[in-house]
């Protein structure tokens, strides 16, 4: 096939067509409307960096950022924990392997949405009323303070994401050479010895999918921030992807919330090309 | 020794498991109980298993209809994304030219960009051309799911020999013959990861319909289920009956396909 023949469009125009009117339109007029009073009916006359400007000093917007970036970083360490944990549980020789791995990967297939509203029951009424049986105040009135509100996210995206990291360090740690290990354990190689110098530096490479796998996803979380907390309390727990929600459709601050967007956008694509940079780097060592 | 530690290992996995399983086994036994029972008791099975919560909860889901929403824009949209990517992958896999790498790195550099970058002008440009209802919502997911599909395809499609499209070519097919009847089926272990990747996003994407789909009756289930909570916020054991019922589908579909779905998610990931 070649690049002029009438085909080869033909193939692409669907796609083409699609991703067109629905990212890069978009992404250009939005780009456009940042630098502008946008309303979303009228333009408005534009006013260069100013929407840029205003949003250094938007306290609610860097709260928002701040709360994204905690709780990604502690999310993503427990994430990558838990997963690599039951990874290693369920590759070890055990009977149930397979009906684990079904346990434990099943909340990935359930929306965001629902999974934080199942959340909201077990937080709110279920810690309240074994808290009251138990004796134990810290479970009283959960989500209602920015503390508990913060550990009820991470508490539900670790529970939802580590059976998906699981399957990702499964598919490296089942590629990893046999005789290797048995070699190191005929050697008198302990459990802990074969993990730190053979497991350990051969699974490295799932470490940076899995990490930036999380820290993306995480970063950009909205459903269960709405269903779970709703930002509450006092939009507190509020994301970024939640308050460019709001500024753009609860208070109609269009070209604000689309510059808040674009910045989201760099953030999110400077993750996302620090990850291609080090793999890029680790096939060159390979 | 090695026996003893594998005992341990297994018994922990087995607690982990009824852990993580706890979630379901709560809404699961407090769907089933009235409001004052729930009051007074959360962790225990229900005194009698009635099914009132779930009469309600399916009329004012309107579950039937919600459900066939749902499926009817999955699987119209990832028939859609399987065919469109599977085409585009296989012209920018064949014809090796600056142009078709240029487009590859186009479509690769697409998945950077998150949804909130673009959801507000796509709103209100699909909203000027009246576009905001269920066909709108479909090509939006071609849109946004094309680039991971055809990445992974044009990942496949690299180690399909292109002997086979000269040997076809050489009998007389022409290039729509050949890429249906004979690289399309070729590539049927990727469409299967393309499908499902797909599937999961769609079924379960929530933002997406809530900004395009404004009419009673067109909802999808996560749609209605965020109105329906609202609406009985105070009310749990409905709540929970409604909760239960739109995981139904989802649970039925792992149990069917597990093995393809845990290898699928695995490939989308890695590759």
């Amino acid at each position: 096939m070649r690049t002029r023949e009438l085909s080869y469009w033909l193939f692409l125009a669907p796609v083409l067509l699609a991703l067109g009117l629905v990212v890069v339109v978009p992404m250009v007029l939005g780009l456009f409307y940042s630098f502008t009073a946008w309303n979303g009916i009228q333009t408005g006359e534009f006013v260069g960096f100013q929407n840029y400007i205003n949003l250094f000093t938007d306290e609610r917007f860097l709260d928002s950022l701040w709360f994204t970036t905690k709780f990604s970083v502690v999310s993503v360490i427990l994430i990558n924990f838990i997963g690599l944990s039951l990874a290693l549980i369920v590759t070890s020789k055990i009977k149930t392997s397979s009906l684990l791995r079904t346990t434990f990967f099943m909340p990935n297939l359930i929306g965001g949405l629902i999974l934080g509203f199942i959340w909201q029951f077990i937080f709110l009424k279920v810690f309240a009323s074994v808290g009251e049986a138990v004796g134990m105040e810290s479970l009283q009135a959960w989500l209602s303070t920015t503390e508990t509100g913060f550990w009820g996210l991470v508490i539900l995206m670790s529970w939802q994401m580590a059976g998906y990291i699981m399957v990702i360090y499964i598919a490296y740690l089942e590629g990893l050479p046999n005789e290797l290990i048995e070699a190191a354990e005929i050697d008198g190689a302990s459990t802990i010895q074969r993990f730190r110098y053979i497991i350990f530096p051969l699974v490295a490479p799932a470490f940076t999918v899995s990490m930036f796998l999380t820290l993306s996803n995480t970063f950009k979380l909205y459903d269960q921030n709405l269903s779970l907390t709703a930002g509450g309390p006092y939009n507190s727990t509020e994301m970024v992807a939640m308050e460019i929600f709001k500024t753009a459709f609860v208070q109609n601050a269009f070209a604000y919330a689309q510059a808040k967007a674009i910045i989201f956008f760099l953030i999110v694509a400077v993750i996302a090309l620090v990850q291609v940079y080090i793999n890029k780097r680790r096939e060159v060592e390979m | 020794m090695r026996n003893r530690w594998n005992i341990k290992v297994e018994v922990l996995g087995i607690l982990l498991a009824i852990l993580w399983l706890l979630p379901f086994y709560l809404m699961f036994v407090n769907s089933f109980k009235s409001k004052k029972e729930i009051f007074l008791d959360t962790t225990s099975p229900p005194e009698a298993w009635s099914f009132d919560n779930y009469i309600t909860a399916f009329q004012e889901l309107d579950f039937l209809r919600t459900l066939f929403n749902s499926l009817l824009i999955t699987v119209v949209s990832v028939v859609l994304i399987v065919l469109f990517s599977a085409m585009a992958a296989y012209a920018l896999s064949r014809a090796k030219s600056k142009m078709s790498t240029f487009l590859f790195f186009l479509f690769v550099s697409a998945m950077l960009i998150p949804f909130q970058s673009v959801m507000i002008p796509l709103v209100t440009v699909f909203g000027q051309f009246d576009m905001l209802n269920r066909g709108g919502l479909i090509f939006m997911y071609i849109g946004f799911g094309a680039s991971l599909s055809i990445f992974l395809y044009h990942g496949a499609l690299n180690n399909v020999p292109k002997s086979l499209d000269e040997a076809a070519k050489i009998d007389g097919a022409n290039r729509w013959q050949v890429f249906w009847h004979i690289i399309f089926p070729i590539l049927k272990p990727i469409t299967v990861t393309v499908a499902i990747l797909n599937i999961i996003w769609i079924w379960n994407d929530y933002l997406l319909p809530s900004l395009v789909i404004n009419t009673t009756g067109s909802e999808t289930i996560p749609l209605k289920m965020f109105f329906f909570f609202g609406e009985y916020t105070k009310q749990w054991h409905l709540a929970l009956a409604g909760l239960t019922l739109a995981i139904i589908p989802v649970i039925i579909f792992y149990f069917f396909a597990q093995r393809s779905i845990i290898k699928g998610v695995s490939d989308g990931a890695i590759k």
